[in-house]
């Protein structure tokens, strides 16, 4: 079944820059999708749309059933509690705990504490941060400010989670390692889409692979089968 | 009960606000004390001269002297005419004896003059004195009483009290021409000094969006905490004022440069006091951030 679909959409924004032409594409719940291309090619634009910061100029997306582009402003946060989105700059409250940072996007639904409490613990266990829950976001390393990021973003079980860049300000190790975990949070049932200009984490991922190109999806390789065609 | 979970965490988290951003919070603070402690001056100056105002009007009467001879069923008209009149307070009748016995009581010379009067042998006037409800309607009032059949003379100190009115009248339209003014340019000064304040948030706004946070969701931490900035402005012009009025009143002994001018006790108007700039600060702190809020809310 089809989480994401996209049909003939198309942006251009109010500069008269159009980012994405005409695109058509779908993803199938549980995928792990990465999108590359230059910069400029219409990555970031594609998966803002996803996540409604942006509004299609013309063509149609669903994803989970939701109508993006007819979604008004104030009913996004429908959209926005049924996924998940991670950041290059990690985008965390820096006077806020990691529990806190974490616990943030659970409270906005009114949940219990008790219930919010051991959700975060696991969360934070999944990601490996369990023992650094009273730190401040200052007190990390990249990797574990966005291993925080990661674990905010999947608190509340999003069918989807939307990485961009995430690994872009971080060393090739610790890359890996946040790999692993994103490799983790799609095994158990979580749609990823991830955009990277990191083309090594992609042939180590060995997952679909979409190459986009002006704003049009110049090659899909299938799980499995990418190959480095860029030079 | 979901709805009491949010609330109060909403309240929770606009506390924790508050003292993490401290030196912004500080600045629209001391904005809403400053402002706060002349709208307090500019409201005491206000109830004061109300007060005041009010005491004078009660203390003008108009005074109608009648005929010399008159009959008793004459006064007994001229009385029901006044009673029926709209803008009469109360009225009262004094014949030339009770008046010629009162003056007598008040000091001994009066005494010795009048105690050999008989009741004909009586100079006095019989007289009517009365209050209106409206001191504007005094003229009006005074020379219909003086069209009166049976009514010689109408005294109600003429000239003065048009002027005192219109004294008043000033004052009064200008404390609250002042107090109003205080008001709105104190709620858009807090605006935009919480707007400062929220602009440095923009990114906490932005996570907010992202999580999944409706516009109220967001909205309502940043208004509670325009309402604690609003309190804890309040404070130091709540202290102030209870503090100094009270002093200034025991300095005065309860008036100002003359007993004619009688200062407001300050209980309980103090505690009216108190509770205007509790409530001016906390709405003001509210609509402040409910104003600035608002434009980052729009994609």
């Amino acid at each position: 079944m089809d989480l994401i679909r996209l049909r003939d959409v198309k942006k251009t924004y109010k500069t008269g820059v159009t980012a994405i032409q005409q695109m058509s594409l779908s993803i199938e719940k549980g995928d792990f999708v990465f999108l590359i291309g230059s910069t400029g090619c219409g990555k970031s634009t594609l998966i803002k749309m996803l996540y409604r910061e942006e509004k299609p100029t013309s063509g149609q997306i669903i994803v989970g059933g939701i109508d993006v582009g007819k979604l008004r402003n104030g009913k996004v946060y429908k959209l926005r509690r049924k996924i998940g989105v991670v950041f290059q700059d990690f985008k965390l409250l820096p006077k806020a705990t990691v529990y806190e940072n974490v616990a943030f996007s659970l409270e906005v639904f009114g949940l219990p504490k008790d219930e919010i409490h051991s959700k975060v613990i696991k969360v934070l266990e999944l990601v490996g941060l369990k023992h650094k829950i009273k730190n401040y976001p200052r007190q990390l390393s990249g990797g574990e400010q966005q291993r925080v990021a990661i674990a905010r973003a999947i608190v509340n079980g999003p069918k989807l989670l939307i990485c961009d860049e995430p690994t872009g300000n971080l060393d090739p190790n610790t890359s890996m390692e946040i790999m692993e975990v994103l490799d983790q949070i799609n095994k158990l049932g979580t749609t990823i889409i991830m955009v990277t200009h990191d083309i090594s984490i992609v042939k180590k991922m060995k997952k679909r692979t979409i190459r986009l190109q002006s704003g049009r999806i110049l090659k899909d390789y299938a799980k499995g089968t990418f190959k480095d065609e860029s030079i | 009960m979901k709805a009491f979970r949010i609330f109060g965490r909403n309240i929770r988290d606009a506390f924790k606000s508050v003292f993490r951003n401290f030196s912004l919070s500080l600045a629209s603070i001391s904005c809403i004390t400053i402002t706060l402690l002349v709208v307090a001056v500019s409201i005491i100056l206000f109830y004061n001269v109300n007060n005041f105002t009010s005491l004078v009007e009660k203390d003008v009467t108009i005074v109608a002297f009648l005929d010399k001879n008159i009959k008793q069923d004459k006064i007994d008209e001229i009385e029901t005419k006044i009673k029926t009149m709209s803008g009469v307070a109360s009225y009262d009748f004094r014949s030339k004896d009770q008046i010629k016995e009162e003056m007598m009581e008040s000091s001994s010379d009066f005494e010795n003059i009048m105690k050999d009067w008989s009741s004909e042998e009586n100079p006095l006037y019989n007289a009517i004195q009365v209050k209106v409800k409206d001191i504007e309607q005094i003229n009006k009032i005074a020379k219909e009483i003086e069209d009166m059949e049976g009514v010689s003379i109408v005294k109600y100190g003429e000239g003065m009290v048009e002027q005192l009115i219109g004294a008043f009248d000033a004052v009064h339209k200008i404390t609250i021409g002042l107090v109003i003014a205080l008001i709105i340019v104190t709620a858009f000064l807090i605006s935009n000094t919480i707007k400062i304040t929220i602009f440095s948030r923009q990114r906490e706004i932005e996570i907010m969006r992202l999580v999944g946070a409706s516009n109220l969701n967001i909205k309502i931490p940043f208004i509670m905490e325009g309402l604690f900035l609003g309190a804890f402005g309040a404070i130091i012009p709540i202290i102030a004022t209870i503090y100094g009025y009270t002093t200034i009143y025991h300095h005065f002994n309860g008036q100002l440069f003359s007993p004619f001018i009688k200062l407001l006790a300050p209980s309980p108007f103090m505690y009216y006091v108190s509770l205007i700039l509790l409530g001016i600060g906390i709405l003001v702190g509210m609509f402040g951030s409910w104003r600035a809020v608002r434009k980052y809310l729009k994609i």
